[in-house]
């Protein structure tokens, strides 16, 4: 990681509600995202777990303004890019080139009827990046022979291609660009397990050649551990915990992350039987009708009557190790 | 070319073997006996050799794990055991001995009183295996109803295998009164720890949760107490605290109910969890078998050592550079002439580009099919020459 670790976003207090149907006049939310404030510093790859529905994928989306956030304040390399108190809102277009996005699933991701090679130029097109029609040939096969694909690749369609492959392509095309940050939205969870691996190999490679920041963004724990440098677990909307990812998965601290990391199966028969198991009551409730104080405090077995009542602030509690529980604080 | 035949008989000492594991079942320790099972599809592209020659056993009470990758056909494997297969699907060869018997021959109609009274099956996904139109309850009966199976008044699982041959459907068919299947149905829903079973019964499945939703389906699938379970990647659509749940679950209630279980799962971690042997599947073979301690600490074949050396593991102090498989699985179109794995392997020699590699015991119950493990053999026959 670089010395002077400058931080390339920040994120404060952001928060993002989808409107759903309610009864007549009546006004409902999906509160997908509520009060997430973190910093993503430069060439780092900070990972994102949760389960589904914890919001990280709307968290990832609203950081690059695919989605418009709801509330809160987003700052990219220094500069505002959404502040709702100061009304600032930025045209996104220039920071398209900056910061791109890796989708989950690689054939919904890619028009079945452009071939590869109109796929990647297109944003060569839009973001006017080569003066020549030869140049842009030129950038398209250096872009597929980066992601390991064959050159003459470029005039086929997503259909011939193996979910693998697909995602290859995704990967070629968020790298068009030229960007800094990528928002990787669960990158491999639709590939085989033969072929996540070659996928996380590749992605690592091209942070270290290109200088990249990622945010990683998946509900495999142990694939996040093995990819991010710090990691931050979601639950309902908040982030609960936050910290360098070894110091994570060792000693996490908050109910939930203790819970969600025993609950990943090891591949490790003896481990499995000898191990400590959490086993969580129930089920994530809905974000549309939340609960009250910590989002958590329905499933967590040590909740108390402060945890009802008053949702937990997220802070260091030792360096660089943050978490959001009442807990934390009475033991000090 | 000469062709290697003495591997062949260790083959066969090797089927002989395996079950002889399970001894303390006495006699009657084979519950499910799958030999050279072929299944193929039969597409305008031509023949897909889904599942190409597999054979195990499975004793009762035990869990059998079939890892593999998608496309290396361990759902088509299970589905033809079942007689669920779809269309330009066929099973072209091979055997399935259920209990003794042939399932293979069964008639559509004997496949239907055997599915769910002695086999049933969760699937991956519960959304779309309940009926949104029909309550939970209304389907959990139902099952049991269509089933003729009685209540079972008491465990008999040493009890003789009631005379199964000929179906005396229509007298025990009214043994279910909608009471005792409601009690029953209720029951059941307790078992698999959904509270307020009474009120539940009345719910339709999208009021229940992901998690509830699957266990419902197990519900259904044991109400009828099935010797067999099959599972079918049951725990893929979960979120892991729910998976982990549904796990515990299951683990709790194949000891009560002394089912087996056919664990089907792409996901190492849930193997290592719940199944005591595993039979490891690349492209329609199955490439390593043996209990599941043997499988993670002590794998023999190439492809399971890479796949167990390609994942990113929660619990290893230092993240190293994951080592992937390099390559796509093959096209089941074209298979290649010699080992399935060949062309992605490391250390593939000439012989298994040429010739399918026969199964070698590389310990007590466990069996590897790959070049390898006869290569003093091939080397020696090399220099002979």
């Amino acid at each position: 990681m670089s010395e002077e670790r400058r931080k390339l976003v920040e994120v404060e207090n952001l928060k993002k509600y989808f409107p759903v149907k309610g009864k007549l006049f009546e006004k409902k939310f999906v509160q997908a995202v509520e009060s997430v404030s973190l910093s993503i510093y430069k060439g780092e790859t900070l990972g994102l777990v949760g389960e589904s529905g914890c919001g990280k994928t709307t968290l990832g989306r609203t950081i690059i303004r695919l989605y418009e956030p709801t509330d809160g304040r987003i700052v990219y390399d220094g500069v505002p890019i959404f502040d709702k108190a100061e009304n600032i809102s930025v045209k996104m277009l220039p920071y398209r080139r900056k910061m791109q996005i890796i989708f989950q699933d690689p054939s919904g991701s890619l028009d079945p009827r452009m071939t590869v090679g109109e796929i990647i130029g297109e944003s060569l097109d839009i973001h006017k990046i080569t003066s020549s029609r030869g140049e842009r040939t030129e950038r398209i096969r250096q872009l597929l022979d980066e992601v390991g694909l064959n050159t003459e690749h470029a005039n086929r369609f997503p259909h011939e291609f193996s979910g693998g492959q697909q995602q290859r392509v995704g990967i070629a095309r968020a790298l068009a660009v030229e960007p800094e940050f990528i928002v990787c939205d669960e990158p491999i969870s639709a590939l085989d397990v033969s072929i996540q691996s070659q996928v996380v190999n590749m992605l690592e490679d091209l942070q270290e050649s290109k200088g990249l920041t990622y945010l990683f963004i998946a509900h495999d724990v142990s694939v996040v551990r093995h990819i991010s440098d710090r990691i931050g677990v979601m639950y309902l909307g908040c982030l609960v915990e936050l910290a360098e990812s070894y110091e994570l998965c060792s000693h996490p601290i908050h109910p939930y992350t203790q819970t969600l990391l025993s609950a990943v199966p090891l591949p490790d028969p003896e481990k499995n039987k000898t191990r400590q198991r959490i086993l969580l009551e129930g089920d994530i409730p809905s974000p549309i009708n939340p609960p009250s104080g910590c989002r958590f405090h329905t499933r967590c077995p040590y909740a108390t009557d402060r945890c009802r009542e008053e949702m937990p602030e997220l802070k260091e509690y030792s360096p660089g190790h943050f978490g959001a529980c009442h807990l934390l604080e009475q033991n000090g | 070319m000469e062709e290697y035949n003495v591997p062949l008989n260790i083959e066969e000492t090797v089927e002989n073997d395996v079950p002889s594991g399970k001894e303390e079942h006495g006699e009657n320790d084979v519950l499910l006996k799958v030999e050279d099972l072929k299944v193929s599809f039969f597409t305008p592209a031509g023949e897909v050799k889904a599942v190409d020659g597999i054979s195990y056993t499975l004793g009762y009470n035990e869990v059998m794990g079939i890892v593999g990758e998608s496309g290396s056909g361990k759902s088509v494997e299970a589905y033809s055991i079942i007689g669920l297969l779809q269309n330009p699907g066929k099973v072209i060869g091979g055997k399935v001995e259920f209990e003794g018997e042939d399932l293979l021959a069964y008639t559509p109609e004997q496949m239907r009183q055997f599915r769910g009274n002695k086999v049933s099956m969760i699937f991956q996904n519960p959304m779309t295996c309940l009926n949104p139109v029909y309550t939970i309850g209304n389907q959990l009966m139902e099952a049991l109803t269509c089933h003729n199976s009685k209540p079972a008044k008491k465990k008999d699982e040493n009890g003789e295998p009631s005379p199964e041959g000929e179906e005396p459907e229509e007298e025990e068919y009214t043994h279910v009164s909608k009471q005792e299947a409601r009690q029953r149905a209720i029951e059941m829903l307790e078992l698999v720890g959904i509270n307020n079973a009474e009120k539940r019964m009345d719910q339709y499945p999208h009021e229940f949760s992901g998690g509830m939703r699957q266990r419902a389906m197990i519900a259904m699938a044991l109400i009828c107490r099935p010797k067999l379970l099959i599972a079918d990647e049951p725990t893929t659509a979960l979120d892991v605290t729910i998976q982990a749940q549904i796990l515990e679950l299951m683990k709790d209630l194949q000891k009560k109910e002394n089912t087996s279980i056919i664990f089907i799962t792409h996901n190492l971690g849930v193997v290592a969890e719940i199944c005591d042997r595993v039979s490891v599947m690349y492209a329609g073979r199955i490439v390593e078998q043996g209990k599941v301690n043997d499988i993670f600490y002590n794998p023999q074949h190439p492809y399971t050592k890479r796949l167990l050396a390609s994942i990113p593991r929660l619990d290893e102090e230092t993240t190293e550079r994951l080592v992937p498989i390099e390559g796509t699985p093959i096209d089941l179109l074209n298979p290649p002439e010699g080992c399935n794995f060949g062309p992605r392997c490391s250390e593939c020699m000439k012989i298994c580009l040429r010739q399918k590699p026969p199964f070698a015991e590389v310990g007590e119950g466990h069996i590897s099919a790959c070049w390898l493990h006869y290569k003093d053999m091939i080397d020696k026959g090399e220099a002979e020459k």
